[in-house]
């Protein structure tokens, strides 16, 4: 599976970064496994040590496995002032996790981000690759029902 | 060729897509079809259109309406009503408009001219704008030096934080004879409030290739790369639909417009590292490292990526480049004050009226910002506070407000103005609170390279998390400025350096609300 995507990309350290995204994106918990990272040594002719320097310096990267959905609440200034610790309250509340943590079932994995830049619609979210704006607490339970609902 | 009694703009961005804008856009042709009228209303999808309406918002020329937050439900309405019938829906119209506070002012635009007007995945309209014109008279009338001096004498600075003089920055590389130069565009906007690059990038692509083109030919490379920040799925997408383009066209590629001149932009993504946007910390990046910043001497421009030349350039400087070489530097130069020509694009936030964007000449003042194109303060509330520049930023009280928005008068702050953030706070905030933000922010992103920074954002945070609880001293505020004093003139870049700007101007005009809390 590692070779489709090492095929892409030529065997130099400065594709390492694409190469993370790129296995962590496909992989159905979203994270960089040991394994992975050992393939990558290997091909790229790069250490681990380094590699996982690299992985623990960019908070997209994770090396634990994580939940179907990731959510990651934005908690900068712009979406503070607007109430993102409220918001943060409530999905700890209905998902029973804290910010690190994925609910039991695997379906989300709850994570805090730095500025997302959509901030005209402070405070804001992203599930995976969707942005969700305009947060009120109502709002908040509907996604994450509509979420659960589709799976 | 189709003419069209109406064209229907819907912008298309992070925001309306989150709102269900495909699903709308889909809808609405139906309804339009269903009145026999989809030969006679022309629906367009374009970037970000320049007023922050909540929700999905369009625009409709020849009339110039602007409708906000329209839903699903309104779709029936607005096409019997607006397109069949020739009437305004007044409850739909933007709110800032309809009561002439949100000023929109396409006219007196550089960067911004085309966005929320063309479609951005279509290079013909951009063509069809002047596009690409700057670029020709670059690559078949002008030397490359001829092209730097033009620059030099605009008096562009850099729009990223610092502002330094583009014009120089660019004629340190140009003479260099070597086998490889390259130009990097710093995308990877993470100062929070700041989205301005996202909005130029959205809106109008290939605005910023020509910019990028016009730089590779003045400089002399051949190869340039975008760094983009991952979260910005919408800009990349469409920056590399622009590149696909623009080399159909052969605009990009070798020899351009017939020249010797060849150029390949590649789009390269960020992971998520606010550190990033220092120059060096994101060639490190791009070299598949951690982001660590390098010691300055030498420059990038002298020994950059992979120890070539490299010019770094934020999103903006180069979309205000095409403008200067198409129109002449004074042109540029006759905008904005002596010491700081041109615009500047801003995003006004947080509690006023209606927040938005807006591209105005360099020196306006934050009040006109936030009262004309902001809107005023929202329902009323009275004004305490703007931080300005995000997190590196500083808080202005309302004192400060006439205080000209260029590098000369900010004087010891003029780093917060490239990155255009402006967070209005009501006299319902808490400044304390705000600074903790703040702090928790810089402590998240130090990247721990320097012991300055990697210790004192994580001694800020503890400080004020204790004065927050209201445990705090008052010889804990004077730690607070003296630490942050001592990161200014220790740290190693400019991350650990900035947390003073926030610290200094919180106690400077709001220390009675810590003393408030400390005993």
């Amino acid at each position: 599976m590692y070779r489709q995507i090492f095929d892409k990309y030529a065997p130099t350290k400065d594709n390492l970064i694409y190469i993370l995204h790129e296995i962590q994106d496909t992989h159905p918990q979203h994270y960089i496994s040991e394994e992975a990272v050992t393939e990558i040594s290997k091909y790229l002719g790069v250490p681990v040590n380094h590699i996982y320097s690299v992985i623990t310096f960019y908070t997209m990267y994770s090396t634990k496995p994580r939940g179907k959905n990731i959510i990651r609440l934005c908690e900068s200034p712009p979406c503070y002032l607007k109430g993102s610790d409220n918001i943060l309250r409530k999905l700890m509340t209905i998902l029973q996790v804290k910010p690190g943590e994925t609910t039991e079932d695997g379906l989300f994995t709850l994570e805090l981000a730095a500025c997302l830049g959509v901030c005209g619609n402070a405070p804001v979210m992203m599930i995976n690759q969707d942005v969700y704006g305009d947060l009120t607490d109502t709002r908040v339970v509907e996604i994450i029902n509509k979420i659960k609902g589709g799976k | 060729m189709k003419y069209y009694r109406s064209h229907l703009l819907i912008g298309m961005n992070e925001a309306s897509l989150s709102a269900g804008v495909k699903e709308f856009e889909a809808e609405l042709r139906n309804e339009l079809t269903k009145h026999n009228l989809q030969d006679e209303i022309n629906v367009l999808e374009t970037g970000p259109l320049s007023f922050f309406g909540k929700g999905i918002c369009m625009t409709v020329f020849p009339e110039n309406t602007q409708y906000a937050d329209v839903k699903m439900e309104d779709i029936p309405e607005l096409v019997s009503e607006h397109f069949l019938k020739g009437r305004v829906v007044k409850r739909l119209v933007f709110e800032g408009v309809l009561q002439g506070e949100a000023k929109l002012n396409y006219a007196e635009r550089i960067v911004l001219d085309n966005s929320g007007l063309i479609d951005p995945d279509s290079i013909d309209e951009y063509v069809g704008r002047g596009g690409y014109e700057a670029l020709e008279k670059a690559i078949l009338k002008m030397k490359p030096m001829e092209v730097v001096e033009e620059v030099k004498k605009s008096g562009l600075r850099g729009r990223g934080g610092a502002g330094f003089p583009t014009g120089l920055k660019w004629s340190f590389t140009a003479p260099i004879q070597t086998d490889q130069k390259f130009v990097v565009i710093n995308a990877d906007e993470g100062e929070p409030g700041t989205f301005k690059d996202r909005l130029i990038m959205e809106g109008d692509p290939h605005k910023l290739l020509e910019g990028i083109s016009i730089c590779a030919y003045a400089v002399g490379a051949s190869k340039a790369y975008i760094y983009i920040r991952g979260e910005y799925h919408l800009c990349i997408e469409r920056l590399r639909h622009a590149i696909q383009q623009a080399k159909v066209y052969g605009i990009l590629g070798d020899h351009i417009f017939g020249s010797d001149f060849s150029l390949d932009i590649d789009i390269k993504i960020g992971a998520g590292a606010y550190v990033c946007g220092e120059e060096t910390a994101l060639i490190e990046s791009l070299e598949g490292n951690r982001g660590n910043p390098r010691w300055k001497p030498p420059f990038p421009g002298v020994e950059g990526l992979w120890k070539k030349p490299t010019v770094v350039n934020n999103v903006e400087t180069l979309a205000s480049v095409p403008y200067i070489i198409k129109n002449g530097a004074e042109a540029f130069a006759k905008r904005g004050t002596s010491d700081c020509t041109g615009t500047k694009v801003y995003t006004i936030l947080g509690e006023v009226a209606h927040p938005g964007l807006c591209e105005v000449d360099m020196g306006t003042t934050m009040r006109t910002i936030i009262n004309e194109y902001g809107g005023g303060m929202k329902k009323g509330i009275k004004f305490k506070a703007a931080l300005v520049g995000g997190a590196a930023g500083v808080f202005l009280p309302d004192s400060m407000l006439d205080v000209k928005m260029d590098f000369a008068s900010l004087n010891q702050y003029a780093a917060v103005l490239g990155s255009g953030a402006v967070l209005v706070m009501n006299e319902n905030t808490s400044i304390v609170d705000m600074l903790y933000s703040i702090l928790k922010f810089f402590r998240h992103e130090s990247c721990g390279k320097c012991s300055p920074c990697r210790i004192g954002t994580q001694e800020l945070y503890d400080l004020i998390v204790k004065i927050k609880k209201g445990n705090g001293t008052k010889e804990d505020l004077d730690k607070m400025e003296l630490l942050a004093e001592v990161m200014k003139q220790t740290a190693f870049c400019a991350l650990g350096q900035s947390p003073i700007m926030p610290i200094q101007s919180a106690f400077e005009h709001f220390k009675d609300e810590f003393l408030a809390l400390v005993h």
